[in-house]
């Protein structure tokens, strides 16, 4: 194999993991990946910065907190081509619904209300959150959108096999929001 | 049924769709025809049986000739008409229209009831929509639970009116209307009062069964077990009509 590797940097947002899970979900077909590919960032991997460079990013997750915008800006940067992958980074998903509460309203419910012991809200090393939650395209541009609550992994093996081949997938074809 | 005699002195026109010559009766729409001849032409408000709303323009076809576009759910079929159901314009403003439907109220397909059984949902995909340009409204509307047997969701509904329809037409209850005009519009039953205190409502579920998306629906579903059966429709429409 002379071609050289496509280089691949990820990261979770706001989002469940699940679209990482799925991606570890192409199994057997990883290996073969593995030839045309080298994974450079990723929760998947040790490496702690993002390459100046990456030819492909993949983004899971919504954009909920000053970190999660950071990292967005910092991807399309640096990316050649950005992926918003899964139904969080693509339309808000799940995520988004806190959009209908005050922001106090929410931190309030989950580290409050619902607390016996110590209730208190985080806010020593954590990222500020922001309002209203955004897909990831509504605050950086996205060349590719994959929907899906997460894509399958036969979603992913598509877009992922016409990029390596140098063409635009449609992931409508496979795929929907909901998925 | 004596519809026959009626109809005995209705024309037939000839016409071309997307370069098909084809024959049509006078009194069938543009999107009748198409069906017809599985000429695929997207349509929500349109359902087989109700009245013709002509309200959320999916079903927009261009006559040719003319720079005109025209709702064919509403238009008649007429002689030496020429029709093009497929353009790169018609496929723009078909796309614009279901994202706008997205931005507009909250969809979060993913948690919804009527997550795989959707008609807004299944007809994103067909168009080949996988991400929404517009901002969100962020406009965060309330469920009427009132209902001992339904729900309704007004994060989920794109006002097609098919629930006032077949209330009106084929239930002959009239529990829906609408009420309000732009961002304020909205479906309310009797005079806006919760649908559980619906003094005409008789329970029959129609309204249920042929909205197109998550808005009504039946109480005790949870995501993705709504799916909805409008086979009676077409039956009882046909009824209704003597
Ligand atoms: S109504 Fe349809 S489009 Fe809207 S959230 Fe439910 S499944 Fe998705
Ligand atoms: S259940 Fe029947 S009567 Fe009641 S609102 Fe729906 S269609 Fe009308
Ligand atoms: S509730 Fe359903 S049927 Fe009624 S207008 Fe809304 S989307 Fe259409
Ligand atoms: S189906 Fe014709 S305007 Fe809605």
């Amino acid at each position: 194999m002379t071609e050289p590797k496509i280089t691949l940097a990820t990261a979770w947002l706001d989002g469940c993991s699940g679209c990482h899970m799925s991606f570890l979900d192409l199994d057997e077909r990883l290996i073969a990946l593995a030839d045309r590919i080298e994974l450079v960032y990723s929760p998947l991997v040790d490496a702690k910065t993002l390459p100046e460079t990456v030819d492909l990013g993949i983004l899971e997750g919504a954009i909920s907190s000053e970190e999660d915008l950071e990292k967005a800006r910092l991807f399309r940067a640096r990316c050649r081509l950005l992926v918003s992958l899964g139904d969080c980074a693509v339309t808000g998903n799940v995520p988004a619904m806190r959009n209908a509460f005050r922001v106090e309203a929410v931190l309030d419910r989950a580290y409050r209300e619902n607390v016996t012991c110590n209730p208190q809200i985080p806010s020593l090393g954590v990222p500020a959150l922001r309002c209203p939650v955004k897909p990831i395209h509504h605050e950086v541009s996205v060349d590719v959108f994959v929907p899906g609550c997460p894509p399958s992994a036969d979603t992913i093996w598509y877009v992922l096999s016409e990029l390596i081949a140098g063409r635009m997938p449609e992931p409508a074809r496979v795929t929907r929001f909901g998925a | 049924m004596p519809l026959s005699t009626a109809r005995s002195n209705v024309r037939v026109v000839t016409l071309k769709i997307d370069g098909r010559d084809l024959s049509a009766r006078e009194d069938e729409t543009l999107l009748e025809v198409c069906r017809e001849h599985r000429i695929p032409v997207p349509s929500l408000c349109y359902l087989e049986g109700l009245s013709v709303w002509a309200g959320c323009r999916l079903c927009m076809v261009e006559l040719v000739n003319q720079n005109r576009l025209v709702a064919s759910c509403a238009t008649r079929a007429a002689e030496g008409m020429e029709v093009q159901t497929d353009s790169e314009r018609l496929r723009r403003y078909r796309r614009t229209l279901i994202e706008l439907l997205f931005a507009e109220r909250n969809h979060v397909c993913a948690v919804c009831v009527s997550n795989g059984h959707c008609e807004l949902q299944t007809l994103a995909q067909r168009l080949g929509i996988d991400h929404i340009r517009f901002a969100y409204r962020q406009a965060h509307e309330v469920l009427d639970s009132s209902h001992e047997l339904f729900r309704l969701d007004h994060n989920r509904c794109i006002l097609c009116t098919r629930c006032v329809r077949v209330c009106d037409e084929i239930e002959g209850a009239h529990v829906w209307d609408v009420m309000g005009r732009g961002s304020q519009c909205r479906i309310i039953s009797d005079l806006a009062i919760p649908w559980g205190q619906s003094e005409t409502c008789t329970n029959c579920g129609k309204c249920v069964q042929v909205c197109p998306t998550g808005a009504l629906i039946k109480q005790g579903t949870s995501a993705g077990e709504m799916v909805k059966d409008r086979h009676f429709l077409p039956i009882l429409a046909r009824r209704r009509a003597r």
